[in-house]
């Protein structure tokens, strides 16, 4: 569903509020179709990164384009193009559910605004309390109807700023799925959030940011580059000779020995994990498995955020 | 213009929902109707002024009057003492609505996917400001009507009430009240852009009804007489200072700052 066109790009995105610089020479590019996460520490910067390319707040330096049009010059036609879920509902709470839909469609100039209101309280499962006051809605479904009122004008790029943050694992898990959906139909997602196994599963590709960009990859690849890829291989029992056995290939390296297990990191495991097992049984050893040790994002997250604190407090 | 109306009845349907916003919003107009109602009820008639002759009035009251005469200018004098207090209900009003229209979607969160939205802020302000106007305007001219209804029934020289209808009236109901109206508006909205708390917003914005109260306390006092001439310079004035007051109120609506300041 990706498209190779980048329909969000930035080069040097700063935003400062006085002194504090809040995002600082942000370089990124985002292409049609893809889900593309912001993940950072409280304050990394990643709501002003937001807000910018929502044409809500203007850049202090560098240049920022959304669906072709310039951010800080071109703002109002980003504004027909994005649909924003602010990290608060942000609802009308005396007004009802379709009446809170109404009216934001009147301010995108939705044509067919009962159509579109029907359609995404339906998708999302509030078509029964439409006439309801939304103050009378549970979180999640104000997250849900928030969603719907950023889809109703069907934008192009949807930011999605911490969507399941405060919600019962119920509902996050029904806006997990709703996210899903979207990035099944082609939708470019703007996803920041601190759930981490949640970018992890929705995200072709993450940035980690803390008022700089740090790391830029699909979630895969950041764990490769951050970890290496490491096989652990099952055995009967170990012993030294196994160990030194695997020591002796140029592409095998960190091996350690846990209980019955070797992990080693491995270059390349597709084509040279048959290699390492024929040595382990010509050694003696007794495979029972073989497989990858998974790496979470929340390793890469940490180990990132990990070296920043170590820089900032002089670790080496 | 469909994104003003749909500002407009989204306000009021946030602000007519509310019973208590809707019972302060009515007080007001509902008193200043009734009052003078209630003073014309015992005054019954000039019959309690008989006697008077226009040479015991003081001189201003001769230009007000015009061919009315002794206990019919009094009353006339005493029916036209309300009409500035009648200007004050399009200027009160509006402020309960207007003082809360910005801060109100700030502290509700609901301003930032305002903002996010392609609505203008000339579109936004507009339609906060006629969500105020359009009723205060109306409770105004209903308010008059009832006035003059009641004076007609209880005041028995038909010359006094039918000068109700002069152009004194006519231009200060139906031209300098929607013109205040306006200007309270636009310094409620300025003022809401401002602050973040709408009780703040509703308290400063109050203090911009004196220069009415004050106008009410100088015709009193005999200080300032209101007639045709004081009307029309009144409704010039207004007009340019709520040409001033709206290019402010655009300019005062910083949608970055009001973003990026509200927490």
């Amino acid at each position: 569903m990706i498209n190779n066109r980048p329909i969000i790009v930035t080069e040097k995105l700063t935003k400062s509020f006085g002194e504090n610089v809040a995002v600082n020479q942000l370089t990124l590019s985002v292409q049609q179709g893809e889900v593309f996460g912001l993940l950072g520490p409280n304050g990394a910067g990643k709501t002003t990164t937001v807000r910018m390319l929502a044409a809500l707040l203007v850049p202090s330096g560098g240049e920022a384009e959304v669906a072709g049009f310039k951010v800080g010059d071109e703002d109002q036609e980003i504004r027909r193009k994005i649909g924003l879920l602010p990290e608060a509902p942000g609802l009308y709470d005396s007004l009802s559910a379709e009446q809170n839909l109404a009216f934001f469609g009147s301010m995108y100039g939705v044509d067919n605004i009962a159509e579109q209101t029907q359609k995404y309280l339906e998708l999302l499962g509030l078509w029964n309390r439409r006439y309801e006051p939304v103050g009378t809605f549970s979180k999640g479904m104000r997250q849900k109807l928030a969603i719907a009122r950023a889809l109703l004008h069907e934008p192009d790029v949807l930011f999605l700023d911490e969507p399941t943050s405060g919600l019962d694992p119920q509902a996050s898990r029904l806006v997990r799925e709703f996210i899903e959906d979207l990035k099944g139909e082609g939708r470019t997602i703007i996803l920041t959030t601190h759930n981490l196994e949640e970018a992890d599963r929705l995200c072709d590709r993450v940035a980690v940011i803390s008022g700089h960009l740090l790391a830029l990859d699909a979630p895969g690849e950041l764990r490769r580059k951050i970890f290496g890829r490491k096989v652990v291989f099952h055995l009967q029992e170990t012993n030294q000779g196994l160990i030194e056995a695997l020591k002796r290939f140029p592409f095998v390296s960190d091996v350690q020995a846990v209980d019955n297990k070797i992990l080693a990191a491995v270059e390349n495991p597709e084509e040279q994990n048959p290699q390492i097992i024929r040595a382990l049984v010509e050694g003696g050893g007794d495979v029972q498995f073989v497989g990858e040790l998974r790496r979470r994002l929340e390793d890469v997250y940490l180990e990132l955020m990990g070296a920043i604190e170590d820089d900032k407090y002089g670790k080496n | 213009m469909e994104r003003i109306k749909a500002i407009i009845i989204k306000e009021w349907r946030e602000v007519f929902k509310n019973k208590f916003v809707l019972f302060t919003v009515s007080f007001l107009p509902l008193m200043i109707t009734a009052l003078p109602l209630v003073i014309l009820y015992f005054a019954g008639s000039s019959d309690g002024f008989t006697g008077i002759s226009t040479a015991d009035l003081p001189p201003q009251f001769e230009s007000l009057c015009g061919s009315l005469e002794g206990s019919d200018c009094m009353l006339y004098y005493i029916v036209t003492q309300f009409l500035l207090l009648f200007m004050m209900v399009p200027v009160i009003v509006p402020m309960t609505i207007a003082s809360y229209s910005i801060v109100g979607e700030k502290t509700t969160r609901t301003l930032e996917p305002l903002l996010a939205t392609p609505v203008t802020t000339v579109e936004i302000l507009i339609g906060k400001g006629l969500a105020g106007v359009i009723p205060a305007v109306l409770t105004t001219w209903i308010g008059y009507l009832i006035y003059a209804a009641g004076a007609y029934i209880m005041v028995s020289n038909p010359a006094v009430v039918s000068k109700l209808f002069d152009p004194l009236w006519m231009i200060a109901i139906f031209l300098v009240g929607p013109l205040l109206s306006l200007m309270g508006v636009s310094i409620s909205v300025m003022i809401s852009s401002r602050v973040n708390d709408p009780r703040v917003a509703e308290q400063i914005s109050g203090i911009f009804v004196l220069p009415v109260v004050g106008l009410f306390i100088g015709q009193m006092t005999g200080m300032l007489l209101v007639n045709e001439t004081f009307i029309l310079w009144l409704a010039a004035v207004l007009l340019v200072l709520d040409t001033v007051l709206f290019y402010f109120a655009i300019q005062v609506f910083q949608r970055e700052t009001i973003l990026s300041r509200w927490k």
